[in-house]
C-alpha cells in the first residue's frame, strides 16, 4: 500500500473530562478498500469515527483528506467535503418517500424560470435519479420510488440510507453499525451493498461489533484498544479469534507485527468469547 | 407530497394477482379474509391520501344538509359559510405549518387580535395611513411569531408551553394597547375594511377576504409541496434527529415556520376586521382552539410530518358546514359543539390508526 491514504488521522487525542477516549490514535484508509474498525466498548471507536465525520472536534492531532489537512466542525462540513455517514439508527424520515429521503437537505431545483423565481423542486429529476441510484446498488425490490419509507422493511430502509450515502459521497462512506438493527437475511443484503459501494470505487469505513460481518467483507481491520490503534490485520492473515484476542489485550503485536501471546488462558477465553459473539 | 394519487380507486378494487402471501389462508371466500383485506386496503389508501377522509366527510355533510334543508344549497348560504370560516381557515394555515413540525400554537388567536387592534388603532386613533397601519400590523404579527420561534429553538422549550405563555402575554398587551375598547369600522381606513368588501358572480356574493384566504391556501400548498423548504418542514416534524443528520438545518426551519405563522395570523387579523367591520380586543378568543380543530379534522397528524394544508381547508369547511346546516335544521347550538367535539375525537382516532404501518 504505497498510495496516498484517502483519509488519514495522526495521533488524535480526545478527552472528555478525566476520560481519555482517544490517546494518540492513528488511522489510514486507502482507496478502494473496506476498512473495518473494531474494538471493545470504550476503546474509542465512536470517538474516532466522530472525529472523522465531523461530529466532534479532536483536542489534538490532525485529520487529512487526500493528503490535505481538514478541520471539520460539524457533520455538514464533512458532508460537503464528500464524506457520507450511514448511522446505525437509520437516519431516514419514515413519513417521507424514498426520493425525498435520498435528496433530503440537497434537493435539486428546477433550472427554468419557475425554479429560479419560485424555487420549485425538480421532482422528476429527483425520482429519476433516485431510481438510478437504487438500481446501481441492485435494490430492485422496491416497486415505487414514491413509496413512504415506513412501508419498507428495516433492510430496505438501510438500503435507502446506503444508496443516499453512495450517491453523494465523493471520497468516503462511513457506516456506523449498519447491520446492528437488522435480521440475518437483511444483514446479508446490506453487506452485499457495502461490497458493491466499494466495487463502484468508494472506500468504506465499517464500524461493527459483529465479527463474522467484519471478516466477511473487510479488506483490512483496524483494531482499537484503550484509545489507541493496536493493530491493523487482514482477514487473510488473522482469524477471528486472533482479532478478538488483540482487541481484548490477550495478544499484543510486537514492533515487527508478530503476535505475542501474553497469556494463553486469557487468549483461549477471548477466542471463546468471539465464538459466542459469532453465534449471536 | 409526491404520492401516487389517482390510483387509490385501482387499489380499492381487489387486485387480480395479489402479491406476497395470499390472504386465502382461511380458505377462498372466507368472510373473515375478505373483511380483513378490505380493511387493509382502506388503511393503505388513507395512509397515502390523508385528505381523502376529510374530503369524503365534507361531501357527505353537504349531501345530507342539501337533502334535509331547503336553503342550504342557496348561493347566499354557501357564501355565508365561506365567510364564516375565512378567519379560522386562515389561522388554520398557520396552525398547520406548526403542527406539521410536531409543534402546536396556542397563541394564534392572541397574535391575530393584537395585530388587528394595532392596525385599527393606528389608523383610527393615531391617523396613520391605512397601508402603513396594515404593514405595521403585519410586522407585529411577524414579531410575535419570531418570539415564539426563538423561545422554541433557542431555549428549547416545548411549543405548547411557549405559546401558552405568549397567548397570555400577547392578549394582555392587546388589552393594554386597546384600553379594552372596540374600534369602530367607520373610523378606520377603507383599506383595513377591504377584506369585507364583496363582488358578485351571478347570484353569489364573494368577499375579498375569502379570496385572500383561498390564495393563502394555494401559496402554502405550493410552498409545502413543491419546494425544498416544504420538504424540510415535513422532515423536521417527522423525525427531528433524522432530518438534522440528513443536513436539514432544523432550527432554521422551525424558526421560519413560527415567523411565517405569525405573519399569517396578522393577515387573518386583516380578514377579521373586514368580517366584523370593527376591531374588538375580545374577538377571536377561541380562535386558537378552532384552528387546531380545523387542522385535526383535516387529517394532519398532531405528531408532525403528516398532512396537507388542503386538509385544513376541508376541516374548516366541515366545521362551518356542520354549524350552518344544524342551524338551518333548527338544532340547538349546544349540539353543534357536541358534533364538532365528536368529529375531533374521531379524526384523531382515525389518525392513530392510519399512522400504524402494516408490515
Amino acid at each position: 500500500m504505497t498510495a496516498t491514504p484517502v483519509m488519514e488521522a495522526r495521533s488524535l487525542v480526545k478527552r472528555y473530562g478525566h476520560v481519555v477516549a482517544l490517546d494518540g490514535t492513528d488511522f489510514e484508509l486507502y482507496p478502494g478498500e473496506i476498512l473495518a474498525v473494531i474494538g471493545d466498548n470504550g476503546a474509542g471507536k465512536s470517538s474516532l469515527i466522530k472525529c472523522l465525520s465531523g461530529a466532534t472536534v479532536p483536542d489534538e492531532g490532525e485529520v487529512l483528506l487526500d493528503g490535505d489537512p481538514v478541520h471539520f466542525k460539524t457533520p455538514l462540513e464533512a458532508r460537503n467535503a464528500g464524506i457520507e455517514t450511514v448511522y446505525q439508527n437509520l437516519a431516514v424520515s419514515p413519513a417521507l418517500d424514498i426520493a425525498t429521503n435520498l435528496f433530503l437537505g440537497r434537493e435539486p431545483r428546477r433550472t427554468d424560470l419557475v425554479g429560479r423565481l419560485f424555487r420549485k423542486l425538480d421532482k422528476k429529476k429527483m425520482r429519476g435519479e433516485a431510481r438510478r441510484h437504487m438500481n446501481e446498488l441492485g435494490i430492485l425490490t422496491i416497486q415505487n420510488i414514491g413509496q413512504q419509507v415506513e412501508t419498507l422493511s428495516g433492510g430496505q430502509r438501510q438500503g435507502v440510507a446506503v444508496a443516499r450515502a453512495a450517491a453523494f459521497a465523493r471520497h468516503v462512506v462511513i457506516m456506523d453499525e449498519p447491520t446492528a438493527a437488522l435480521g440475518v437475511k437483511e444483514s446479508a443484503k446490506v453487506l452485499e451493498l457495502i461490497v458493491r459501494v466499494r466495487d463502484n470505487g468508494l472506500p468504506v469505513i465499517l464500524i461493527s461489533h459483529n465479527m463474522p460481518h467484519v471478516f466477511e467483507v473487510a479488506d483490512r481491520i483496524h483494531i482499537q484498544r484503550l484509545g489507541r490503534r493496536v493493530a491493523v490485520v487482514t482477514p487473510k492473515t488473522h482469524s477471528m479469534n486472533d482479532a478478538v484476542a488483540i482487541m481484548t489485550g490477550a495478544t499484543q503485536l510486537d514492533a515487527a507485527g508478530h503476535d505475542q501471546v501474553v497469556n494463553d488462558a486469557s487468549r483461549r477465553q477471548a477466542g471463546q468469547d468471539a465464538f459466542r459473539g459469532a453465534g449471536e | 407530497m409526491a404520492r401516487d394519487r389517482g390510483s387509490f380507486l385501482r387499489r380499492l378494487l381487489p387486485s387480480p394477482a395479489p402479491e406476497g402471501p395470499k390472504p386465502s389462508a382461511l380458505g377462498p371466500g372466507s368472510a373473515e379474509a375478505r373483511q380483513r383485506s378490505l380493511a387493509v386496503r382502506v388503511h393503505d389508501i388513507l395512509h397515502s391520501n390523508a385528505t381523502l377522509g376529510p374530503a369524503l366527510v365534507l361531501l357527505i355533510a353537504v349531501v345530507i344538509f342539501a337533502a334535509t334543508t331547503d336553503r342550504f344549497l342557496e348561493p347566499a348560504n354557501l357564501s355565508l359559510i365561506v365567510q364564516q370560516v375565512m378567519v379560522v381557515g386562515t389561522l388554520g394555515i398557520a396552525q398547520t405549518l406548526i403542527i406539521l413540525t410536531a409543534g402546536i400554537d396556542l397563541s394564534v388567536g392572541a397574535i391575530m387580535v393584537l395585530s388587528s387592534i394595532v392596525m385599527a388603532k393606528l389608523s383610527a386613533v393615531s391617523g396613520v395611513p391605512g397601508l402603513l397601519a396594515l404593514l405595521i400590523g403585519f410586522g407585529v404579527g411577524t414579531a410575535c411569531g419570531l418570539i415564539n420561534g426563538l423561545l422554541v429553538t433557542r431555549l428549547r422549550l416545548p411549543p405548547f408551553i411557549v405559546t401558552l405563555g405568549t397567548l397570555n402575554v400577547f392578549f394582555a398587551l392587546n388589552l393594554y394597547y386597546s384600553e379594552s375598547a372596540t374600534i369602530r369600522g367607520a373610523d378606520m381606513s377603507d383599506l383595513l375594511l377591504w377584506t369585507g368588501n364583496t363582488f358578485d358572480i351571478g347570484d353569489t356574493r364573494i368577499t375579498y377576504g375569502s379570496l385572500l384566504m383561498l390564495a393563502l391556501f394555494g401559496v402554502a400548498a405550493y410552498a409545502l409541496g413543491s419546494t425544498a423548504w416544504g420538504r424540510h418542514v415535513y422532515a423536521t416534524g417527522d423525525d427531528l434527529e433524522a432530518a438534522r443528520l440528513s443536513g436539514v438545518r432544523t432550527n432554521r426551519v422551525l424558526l421560519s415556520v413560527y415567523v411565517l405563522a405569525g405573519l399569517i395570523c396578522a393577515i387573518a387579523a386583516w380578514i377579521l376586521i373586514g368580517r366584523i367591520a370593527s376591531a374588538s380586543p375580545q374577538a377571536g378568543g377561541l380562535a386558537n382552539l378552532d384552528s387546531i380543530t380545523a387542522v385535526v379534522i383535516g387529517g394532519t397528524s398532531l405528531f408532525g410530518g403528516r398532512g396537507l394544508v388542503l386538509g385544513t381547508l376541508f376541516g374548516a369547511l366541515i366545521v362551518g358546514v356542520l354549524r350552518n346546516g344544524l342551524t338551518l335544521g333548527g338544532v340547538d347550538v349546544l349540539w353543534q359543539d357536541f358534533a364538532v367535539g365528536i368529529l375531533v375525537i374521531a379524526a384523531v382516532a382515525i389518525d392513530q390508526w392510519i399512522r400504524k404501518v402494516r408490515t
